[in-house]
This record gives structure tokens, C-alpha cells and sequence, in this order.
């Protein structure tokens, strides 16, 4: 799916990361863990081409990210699902137009039953007219997850997925993943709640990688 | 990004995508802020101001023909003699007239046509008899025209007092003025375009820099450049064209109350429409819509490359 070879990457001439070698394999679940400002967000920007390395290979889908046109590049996001921690919303369209927003731009149109199956899987049914502005931090990021997957991407990637909220929240968001993970995803979590990771490695094979001194290691037993 | 390319097979794709109802990617550009009025309003200005040019353009065209046409093919012979040789001169002058070829018609204007024709500068009562004044010939020409040179003369041969006005010098500078003025008009209704496009890709880019957030989501999303970019033309190529149709509609309205042309008021009054002339600034809207399609289009174009 995505795989970086020899990647560096850096902002005003310091590298952040350094020499990443990684394959995201397919139907994989990996987190990603490491302090603030390790590099865990430009990783994933990498990952779906927001980013361009400054040395190394990045493949997206079988394409070369630095190769990549700007088409190439939108056509494979719709291929990639990202949820961010602030997850970001067209603020004058309701919940359910933002989240058919993927099948709008790609020029498809959801069919209302598996829109309302997708709303209650996320449970945001109720608020489906409801405008961003109004949801609190848990329903912005199950309606950002619903948006990821609307489209039926084969990537996953979440930055700080549960960072706003509560545990129980936090657990719900986990269990939509793990779901998606079962139906063949691809699942990259970013995040430095080690709670959660202990919590899903109990009830899925997930690796956990972590940034370290700017590169990224399997995690071992300490976790 | 690749350089922008349009081929006269995108303009129906291109239609059909602006005026194509809200639903696809029409809703997806938030709608309020100021771009949105001062967009309409610099068409709808600018179209009330191109409805004046175009009506200067096509009155000073139509001038251009008329005092053309007036003193085309006519010519003036001017005879000052003394008062008692006046007449048998005259007489000289008609025969040599009716005897050189190219010439339809020739007569002496009665005193009352001389008084007539210096009416408005002396008054009604002014004594031609008694004033030594020359006496006019006009002369017709008929479609092949006449020699000149040859006939000037011939003249002065039989009438040495008697001078020809081919009305070649007040012709010449008339019909020019009314040309250049005509220039003039299509000249503003150019700049006015240029304005026009100016004015609505600064819009534009100031609309695309404002929802800068937006364009990150729908890039977030999956939506191609040429996506966003139709977002945001066909947003401001309906403002535009709105703003146009009231803009050319008031300047009509304001035309058509002008003075009506006639022959005391002269040039001024006659600024107008006639007949299918009144059809010619409905061309404007669209004109419009089309300076803003293709602006809004380059600076889509130029921010999103931008907007990395």
C-alpha cells in the first residue's frame, strides 16, 4: 500500500525524520507512537503525499510520490482515509454533506440507505443536519472517520484520533478502527496514548512503531 | 499543473457546469463574503458603463456615415462678381456645369436659400440683395463623378469670380472625427473588459485565499485542482453574468431616456439605439460572463498551484 525507503524528511534544513524504512502492508494495523514533535504527524502528511520527502523513496499505490501529478495525488486520497485530531469540516454544509463530501468531489453520489447505515455505525444518525459548528470533539472526529471511510479506502490513517476525548469516547473510536481493520484496512494510528495501544493489542495483531532520535523502530515488550 | 488549454469542445462541458443546478460541486464554496457583492456590482457597473460606450460607438458610426453620405457626391460653386455681371456669370457657370460629363445637376440657390442658410448666424432679416455676397451653385455629381481639375479650368476660363468646393477639406476632417470617435467608443468597451477582468480575478483570488481551509478539505478529500477550480468559476461567472444583466438593463433604461435625436440638438441627442441597434448591448451579460469565466479560471488556476 505505502512504503518509504530511505525516506528523510525536514523542515529548514534539520531533518525530522531520517533514513525511514517502512512497508505498510495490506489489511495491517500499525500505531505509531513518540513523543510531541517527534514527527508522528509529518509521517502520516507523507503518507498521503502533503508532504514530499527531501531524500528517499515514498510509494503511494504503486506510484513514486515525487512523481506523482496533482490528479495522481487526488485520485489516490480517495484511496486513503485520514482523520485528523482538529478534523476540519466545510462549515456551511451539514454533517451528512461533509461526510459524502469524498463521493461528491470524485463525482459519485451515496445511496441514502448506506449513508444513514454509515451514520448510526458512527452514531451520528440524529445530527446528520446538523453544521459542524455544532458537534462536540467526539462527534467531530466519528463524522471525520465516517468521512474517511465513506469512500471505501484501503488506508486508514489517523493522527491523534482521540485526542479530544473522553475514554469511553476513546474506545468507540477504537472499535469503528478495529472494525474497519477486520474488513481488510489498512490502519495506521498515530498516537502517544499508550492506554489505548494496550487496550488494542489485546484484541488485535497490531505492530507499534515509534519515532525515535528521528527514525522509526518496532516498539518491543515495554508496552 | 499543466498549462491551461481550452478548446471550443470544452465550451459546452463548460456550460453545462455553470449553469448545471447547485448539488455537484456548486454548494461547496461558502457563500457568503465580499467578494460575492463586489463582483456583482463591478459587472453590473461596468456593463451600465459599456451600454454608453456601445451606444457612442454605434451613434458615432452612424454619424460617420451621414455626414459622409451628405456631402458625398455633392460640390458648391462659389461666384463673387460685380452686380450687374452676376447673373450672365451665372449663366456661364450652369452652361459649363451642364456641359461637363459626371455632373447630374447643377443650380443657383435662390436668395431665400442664401438667407436661409445664413439665418442662423445674422438672423432672418438679413438683406442678401443689397450685400455683396457670393452666389451659391449647387452641383450633384452623378455615380461616375466628375474631373476637377478640368472643370476648375473650364471655370475660370468663363467665369474667372467663380470658385469649386468639392467639400473635399470639411468632408475628410468630419468623417474622420466621427471615426475616431467610434474608435473611441470600441476603445472603452475594451478597457472597460480589461477592467472588468482585472477587477474579477483580483476578486477571485481573494475569494480563493479566504478559503484557503476549504480548499485543504476538498484536496483532504480527493478533489482534483480542476474540481475546486470549477467550484469558484462558476460561482463568480453567474455573479458576474447577474450582475451584467442589471447593469446593461439600467444602462438601456438610461439610454432610452436620452433626448431623442433630431436636428436642432444634433450629435449629443442623437446618442442612442435605433432599430436592431437596440439588440447590441444585450451581448454585454455574456461578454461578462465570459471575461469572468476565463479570469476566475487563471486565477484559480494560479492560487491553487500556489496553495501547495
Amino acid at each position: 500500500m505505502i512504503a518509504f525507503e530511505g525516506v528523510s524528511y525536514g523542515y529548514d534544513g534539520g531533518n525530522l525524520l531520517a533514513d525511514i524504512n517502512l512497508r505498510l502492508a495490506a489489511g495491517s494495523f500499525h500505531f505509531l507512537t513518540g513523543p510531541s514533535g517527534a514527527g508522528k504527524s509529518t509521517f502520516l502528511k507523507l503518507c498521503y503525499a502533503e508532504l514530499l520527502p527531501n531524500s528517499g523513496r515514498v510509494t503511494i499505490m504503486d506510484q513514486i510520490a515525487t512523481s506523482m501529478s496533482r490528479d495522481d495525488i487526488a485520485f489516490a486520497r480517495r484511496r486513503i482515509g485520514v482523520v485528523h485530531q482538529d478534523c476540519q469540516f466545510l462549515d456551511h454544509l451539514p454533517v451528512d454533506e461533509n461526510i459524502t463530501l469524498p463521493l461528491t468531489v470524485s463525482g459519485q453520489f451515496a445511496e441514502p440507505r448506506d449513508l444513514r447505515e454509515l451514520m448510526d455505525w458512527v452514531g451520528l444518525a440524529p445530527l446528520a443536519r446538523a453544521y459542524p459548528p455544532q458537534l462536540s470533539g467526539g462527534e467531530r472526529q466519528r463524522a471525520a472517520l465516517a468521512r474517511a471511510v465513506i469512500m471505501g479506502p484501503d488506508v486508514i490513517l489517523a493522527d491523534e484520533p482521540t485526542g479530544n476525548l473522553d475514554w469511553d469516547m476513546s474506545l468507540r473510536l477504537l472499535t469503528l478502527l478495529m472494525e474497519l481493520n477486520r474488513m481488510g484496512k489498512t490502519v495506521l494510528i498515530a498516537t502517544h496514548d499508550m492506554n489505548l495501544i494496550r487496550q488494542a493489542k489485546s484484541q488485535v495483531a497490531a505492530r507499534v512503531l515509534r519515532i525515535s532520535n528521528k527514525r522509526i523502530q518496532l516498539a518491543g515488550a515495554d508496552l | 499543473m499543466r498549462a491551461p488549454s481550452f478548446r471550443p469542445s470544452h465550451l459546452i462541458a463548460a456550460l453545462r457546469g455553470i449553469f448545471a443546478p447547485d448539488g455537484s460541486e456548486g454548494n461547496i464554496v461558502p457563500p457568503s463574503g465580499h467578494t460575492a457583492w463586489l463582483t456583482t456590482f463591478t459587472a453590473g457597473a461596468m456593463a451600465f458603463l459599456a451600454v454608453f460606450a456601445l451606444a457612442l460607438a454605434l451613434a458615432s458610426g452612424r454619424l460617420a456615415e451621414r455626414w459622409s453620405d451628405a456631402l458625398d457626391r455633392t460640390a458648391t460653386v462659389r461666384l463673387s462678381a460685380p452686380q450687374d455681371q452676376i447673373d450672365l456669370q451665372i449663366q456661364a457657370v450652369l452652361n459649363v456645369l451642364q456641359t461637363t460629363p459626371g455632373i447630374a445637376s447643377a443650380r443657383a440657390l435662390t436668395a431665400d436659400e442664401q438667407r436661409a442658410l445664413l439665418a442662423p448666424w445674422f438672423g432672418p432679416d438679413l438683406p442678401v440683395d443689397t450685400l455683396p455676397l457670393p452666389r451659391l451653385i449647387e452641383v450633384i455629381e452623378d455615380t461616375s463623378g466628375y474631373d476637377g481639375e478640368g472643370l476648375r479650368q473650364r471655370l475660370s476660363a468663363e467665369a474667372p469670380g467663380a470658385v469649386l468646393d468639392d467639400h473635399t477639406r470639411w468632408r475628410k476632417p468630419l468623417a474622420i472625427a466621427a471615426q475616431r470617435l467610434r474608435l473611441l467608443g470600441f476603445l472603452s468597451i475594451a478597457l472597460i473588459t480589461g477592467a472588468t477582468a482585472a477587477m474579477i480575478t483580483l476578486a477571485a483570488s481573494a475569494a480563493l485565499a479566504a478559503n484557503a481551509g476549504v480548499i485543504k478539505v476538498l484536496r483532504l478529500v480527493g478533489a482534483r485542482d480542476a474540481y475546486i477550480a470549477a467550484a469558484f468559476v462558476r460561482r463568480f461567472t453567474l455573479r458576474a453574468l447577474a450582475g451584467a444583466l442589471a447593469g446593461t438593463l439600467a444602462g438601456m433604461i438610461a439610454v432610452s431616456i436620452l433626448p431623442a435625436a433630431n436636428e436642432a440638438g444634433g450629435f449629443l441627442t442623437g446618442l442612442g439605439f435605433q432599430g436592431w441597434g437596440w439588440l447590441t448591448p444585450l451581448i454585454l451579460p455574456p461578454l461578462a460572463a465570459a471575461v469572468a469565466y476565463f479570469s476566475t479560471r487563471a486565477a484559480a488556476q494560479a492560487t491553487l498551484t500556489e496553495l501547495t
